[in-house]
């Protein structure tokens, strides 16, 4: 099972509740994944600036100096929120590609839950509504976020092994099913270079796309490849910097439901997820089509690509 | 009309209050409302009531339904009439997977779309979809009759058995042992009195028919590329 919720903000007066609706969408799923939960929230930036999203088992010692730390380790002043087992480190764009590594050095037991410029993951064990709880996810505003309830098939029930997983500046997934050939790509992928932390199979899917996106790929040409390179039950949803997208595997038998109206795009595992929508009751609802693409931007229109099975 | 509040009562008192209607009942108008896609609404009816719900339903809506006639004012979610042995399912909107899967008699109609898997395994219920059906429609169906106004997706009845399929749009792809057959007058005459049941106003005479070439009925070596 698992259940996945989605909500694409298309009017910027609905941004203030956008944590507030997707609490109620993720609560709603709670029987479809009750084991973990996540959310991405596409929030604010700021210029220059690049966040990370970092947990640890034991908050109350890795967090404390911890900006000051990294400060130091990289050079430049860092800022940082803590929110329960997370925080979020502001740090200067340019220093970016050495956080892993001075973070690695300083608090070994801190994993970077996300990276990106509005980007923010929050994910945990336990119950939607209590993972919700912990991080105030319904106060936070947003342009679009994703949220996931995890009933974990192919690993342990861990916080590492919730979703939704960073696959790259400002992107995410979340997965809906379960992939059967992730161990021989998770092989391949690490003889690629590319760093798979956990035995999830859903990570692999992430960590396949990160992959196809820096031999050169774009989000929506990585999505359709995946289409052919993976093998097993897949309804992905991905987060990008201005939208989302959806894909389902050409089986198509993990449930989808999309819902559309002049303020917004939803995606639900299941309609409940979405009947305490504003203005559900005149929202074009329908299910996307196996093996097909789609995209909703902030840039642009509605794209869909489909691609044969 | 009895009216029945799912937000405020419940789906356990909904479904019981329903069981609970004997064959001569003379309550037998109800409406459900608040469905809010919930699961598993009026599954299990076994008397002549009609029951409308008002709004879109989840999982197995009218699930093994007998006797009854269940209208959904708004969209089903899956396996909608899974297993009904008869009475009667409309669906104002549209049908989402495995629509009637192994369902034994009884007629669903669908003014919207069905997604894929429609009739899966049907063995005898009669499907009426007034748009277009999904892939894998009608997979290992055994008899009755599914009836598509519009087109059909991919692999059409696959291992199909006695089953019958009239698409009147185009077929995206046939399924393995799945062929279009003739339409002889008794077809025309059947299909006549499916759509009129359904009440849909459809020309007969603009349909196809398909069925099993009963080519996988017994083993046969040779097909073992089919199987």
């Amino acid at each position: 099972m698992c259940g996945i919720v989605g909500l694409f903000l298309k009017d910027p007066s609905l941004e203030p509740q956008l944590g507030k609706l997707l609490t109620d969408m993720l609560i709603t799923m709670t029987d479809r994944g009750p084991d973990s939960a996540g959310v991405a929230i596409y929030g604010a930036g700021s210029e220059g600036k690049m966040k990370f999203t970092v947990q640890s088992p034991v908050p109350e010692t890795d967090f404390d100096g911890l900006a000051q730390d990294l400060g130091k380790a990289l050079g430049v002043s860092v800022d940082m929120s803590v929110n329960s087992t997370h925080a979020v480190l502001h740090i200067d764009a340019t220093k970016a590609g050495e956080v892993r590594a001075s973070l690695a050095a300083i608090r070994p037991d801190v994993r970077v839950m996300s990276r990106g410029e509005t980007l923010e993951i929050y994910k945990e064990v336990g119950l939607p509504r209590d993972v919700a709880d912990r991080f105030g996810i319904a106060g936070m505003a947003g342009t679009h976020g994703i949220g996931h309830t995890r009933m974990a098939t192919e690993s342990a029930v861990t916080t590492m092994g919730a979703h939704p997983f960073n696959t790259g500046d400002d992107q995410c997934l979340v997965h809906n099913g379960s992939l059967s050939n992730h161990n021989s790509l998770r092989r391949r992928l690490r003889r690629e270079g590319i760093y798979i932390e956990t035995e999830n199979d859903t990570e692999v899917g992430a960590a396949y796309l990160t992959w196809r996106m820096r031999e050169g790929a774009s989000l929506g040409e990585a999505l359709e490849s995946s289409l052919d390179d993976l093998d097993g039950f897949f309804t992905f949803v991905v987060g990008t910097k201005d939208g989302f997208g959806v894909v389902r595997d050409p089986i198509a038998c993990k449930p989808a439901v999309m819902a559309e109206t002049e303020q917004y795009v939803a995606f639900g595992s299941e309609y409940r997820a979405l009947v305490n929508l504003p203005g559900i009751e005149e929202a074009r609802v329908w299910e996307p089509e196996p093996a097909t693409v789609y995209f909703w931007s902030h840039g642009a229109a509605p794209t869909t690509t489909e691609k044969a099975a | 009309m009895q009216r029945l509040d799912l937000a405020e009562i419940g789906l356990r008192e909904v479904n019981k209050t329903l069981h609970a209607q004997a064959e001569n009942t003379n309550q037998t108008a109800w409406e459900i409302v608040n469905p809010k896609g919930a699961h598993a609404i009026a599954c299990g009816l076994n008397a002549p009531i009609e029951v409308s719900v008002l709004g879109s339903t989840g999982y197995y809506c009218a699930g093994m339904n007998r006797q009854a006639t269940v209208n959904i004012k708004g969209s089903a979610g899956p396996g909608t009439g899974e297993n009904m042995m008869s009475g009667k399912i409309v669906i104002d909107g549209d049908a989402s997977q495995y629509l009637g899967a192994t369902a034994h008699g009884g007629m669903i109609v669908v003014k919207g779309n069905a997604s894929s898997r429609c009739g899966i395994s049907m063995k005898g219920v009669n499907i009426v979809v007034q748009g277009s059906i999904g892939h894998m429609s009608a997979f290992m169906g055994q008899s009755g009759n599914l009836v598509v106004c519009g087109d059909a997706g991919d692999a059409l009845g696959d291992s199909c058995y006695e089953a019958r399929f009239f698409v009147r749009g185009s077929v995206k792809s046939l399924g393995a042992d799945c062929v279009k057959k003739e339409m002889r007058p008794e077809h025309l005459e059947l299909l006549q009195e499916l759509l009129d049941e359904a009440g849909i106003e459809a020309d007969p005479k603009d349909f196809t028919r398909y069925g099993s070439a009963r080519n996988l009925y017994n083993f046969d070596v040779d097909n073992a590329g089919a199987y």
